[in-house]
């Protein structure tokens, strides 16, 4: 990997009219990860990763993709792949084609590994592309940027039309790939559960903004459940309640601090991803306590 | 990237193809009978004879061979404006509408280059599409249009080569009419972002400038001549037989000039003023009033011997015709400034489409 970061923002922000679908977002995703992009729907996710690819202009600031401007060069569009929203493809144009189109587009184009993916999907390679299910267009798709050979693939709701099977298919050739080629990933998703088996890093995004960002470890350890009499004691300045519920006599509480809570008051347990995340989100999940999120940027 | 356009522009390819194929076959069967007919009238180094043989030539065109002499500038009106439509306005407009834009760019290719090959490489084959259809109607119509010339105009609806229909539909002009329909195709549709509204301004906007151009920009790329004469000598009269009433005198023209085209042509008096009331034809001006004094003795012949005290009354007249026009040797000349400034146009056209895909980026 000859860059530290896959993607770099800083104060990135665009606006259409009077309304700003991505505002002074500041991240940096290291490389050699698979990151997930998690938000609700109108997040500002598909702003952010048209910026990254150049698809889009910003208004503010500036974004960096391994460490060059997004789009800015044959060398640099050779070194990031990136699956569209709905993956497109040309109706008109078979699976030949499209491997073809590859082929002729890209000088690191790895069609021994193309032809491979081709015929373990089972596509005929005569089939127009208009003709795929939704599920064989992704798969075409990704396959079109893995034999790309990049060293960044972003993918963009790449499976959120798909049914489950395709989505597992879809994951599974993902993972695989980022087993054997050296690609750090950035997959955005509004489902975390899509994500919570692949991704090693994480954003969330709310509101056109990120909420909170890092490795998935390092996030698990330094959020903690913390269940208690209420208003047992005051907590210590190091640690930071993210959200808070309360019954008559108890209080749950999510922590962020980045030591152990020792305080007996408290039993600590440790925190699911999901609810580390709906957190966050502000949402409330079902079957685990009721937790509301503070309106709190970490 | 040259082979991904050449893929998505094959089916429109092909259909270019059947259609010069066809057009080619029709000039194959009819061109040789017309040529022929033409070298047989005796038109070629003809010298008194040329409006009667022209005369004969025509009348020995066949009802086929007319429909498709009107046929071919249709099909030249059409061509370039097809190719705007069908060509330009979906070739970037189409991508952005079902996405697969995001595909190309994002493959190792610079989306400058990626907009340069398609506008090259299309914009190339409906310049070479226009070329061999403008190739077939001039080779086929040049009998046609030599008999015009020679004919002095006399036979109508037939107009020499320098006249709107058949300068628009021969020679090189219409490769800078399909050059520039297909940039405005294009433009439309990078600007509008969708195929059907970038069709229906590329159809309307091609539509008006056609229009316009040979009737308000043409006339004025090379200054037009001038031409005025005095006219005085009647050499026909119009006479109701029972009452004796002079309907109209007609007046020799002085403007002679084979294959001009006349943008304006008047008769003045004296002062300088347009004389009203008067029919111009090719055999020449007719007074529809005729001027006070004028009369016809009545039981004469018919014909200007039977005019009475009218060459004096016209001559104190003061008539002359006044003509603006573009002598026939500037057929090429014109073509050539007008096909540059149309190709002028596309390319300006083109850099529009470049510069705003760089600066403005649609997701």
């Amino acid at each position: 990997m000859t860059n530290a970061t896959a993607i770099e923002a800083r104060g990135l922000g665009k606006r259409y009219g009077r309304r700003w679908a991505l505002a002074d977002c500041t991240l940096t995703i290291p490389a050699g990860h698979v990151a997930g992009l998690v938000g609700p729907n109108g997040a500002g996710k598909t702003t952010l990763i048209s910026l990254a690819t150049g698809m889009l202009a910003p208004t503010t600031g500036t974004v960096e993709v391994l460490g060059g401007a997004p789009a800015s060069g044959p060398g640099q569009l050779a070194r990031v792949g990136y699956v569209a929203q709905d993956t497109p493809a040309y109706a008109a144009l078979s699976v030949a084609d499209h491997l073809r189109l590859g082929a002729r587009l890209n000088p690191r184009w790895d069609a021994a590994l193309a032809q491979a993916r081709i015929k373990e999907l089972g596509l005929e390679p005569r089939q127009k592309a208009g003709n795929l299910s939704g599920g064989q267009r992704a798969q075409l798709a990704l396959t079109l940027a893995l034999a790309k050979r990049p060293e960044l693939l972003i993918l963009d709701e790449p499976i959120a039309s798909l049914d489950p099977r395709a989505r597992r298919e879809f994951l599974q050739v993902l993972m695989n790939a980022v087993a054997e080629q050296e690609l750090s990933v950035v997959i955005s998703s509004h489902q975390l559960a899509d994500l919570e088996r692949v991704a090693d890093y994480l954003v969330v995004l709310v509101d056109s903004r990120v909420r909170i960002e890092g490795a998935v470890e390092h996030l698990l350890a330094t959020h903690h459940l913390l269940t208690g009499p209420r208003r047992a004691t005051s907590l210590p300045a190091s640690q930071q309640v993210v959200a808070e519920s309360h019954t008559g006599r108890q209080s749950t509480l999510l922590v962020r601090s980045s030591e152990p809570v020792i305080d007996p008051a408290w039993t600590v347990e440790e925190v699911s991803l999901e609810d580390l995340v709906l957190a966050y989100l502000g949402h409330t999940s079902t079957g685990s306590p009721d937790i509301r999120a503070l309106e709190a940027r970490p | 990237m040259i082979w991904l356009t050449w893929r998505q522009f094959r089916p429109q390819a092909i259909t270019a193809a059947i259609a010069v194929a066809v057009v080619a076959s029709v000039a194959a069967a009819t061109g040789p009978g017309i040529a022929s007919a033409y070298t047989a009238s005796g038109l070629p180094g003809c010298h008194a004879s040329c409006a009667t043989d022209a005369s004969n030539f025509f009348t020995g065109l066949s009802r086929l061979d007319l429909l498709l002499y009107f046929g071919s500038f249709l099909l030249m009106y059409l061509a370039p404006a097809l190719m705007g439509l069908f060509w330009g306005a979906p070739l970037i407009a189409r991508e952005v509408e079902t996405g697969t834009h995001r595909i190309a760019w994002n493959q190792s290719v610079t989306r400058t280059r990626w907009t340069l090959v398609k506008l090259g490489l299309v914009g190339l084959a409906a310049v070479a599409t226009a070329g061999l259809l403008s190739l077939m109607v001039t080779w086929w119509a040049s009998p046609i249009s030599h008999a015009a010339l020679l004919s002095g105009g006399q036979i109508s609806g037939l107009v020499p080569r320098l006249d709107p229909p058949v300068f628009d539909a021969t020679g090189v002009a219409p490769l800078g009419y399909a050059a520039f329909a297909f940039a405005l195709g294009v433009t439309a549709g990078v600007l509008l972002r969708r195929t059907l509204p970038a069709m229906a301004v590329t159809l309307v906007a091609f539509a008006v400038i056609q229009v316009l151009v040979p009737n308000l920009v043409r006339p004025h790329l090379l200054p037009p001549d001038h031409f005025t004469a005095p006219l005085h000598e009647p050499f026909g009269v119009n006479v109701n037989a029972a009452t004796g009433q002079v309907n109209g005198i007609g007046l020799a023209r002085p403007f002679a000039k084979p294959g001009a085209w006349v943008l304006s042509d008047v008769i003045v008096t004296s002062s300088g003023a347009q004389l009203p009331n008067v029919a111009i034809t090719f055999s020449g001006a007719e007074l529809t009033v005729p001027p006070k004094g004028c009369t016809f003795t009545s039981g004469a012949a018919a014909g200007p011997a039977g005019l009475h005290d009218c060459s004096s009354v016209l001559a104190a007249m003061h008539l002359r015709e006044s003509v603006t026009w573009q002598p026939a040797s500037r057929f090429w000349p014109l073509q050539c400034i007008e096909t540059g400034i149309y190709l002028v146009l596309a390319a300006g056209l083109g850099w529009v489409c470049v510069a705003q895909l760089r600066r403005r980026r649609t997701a």
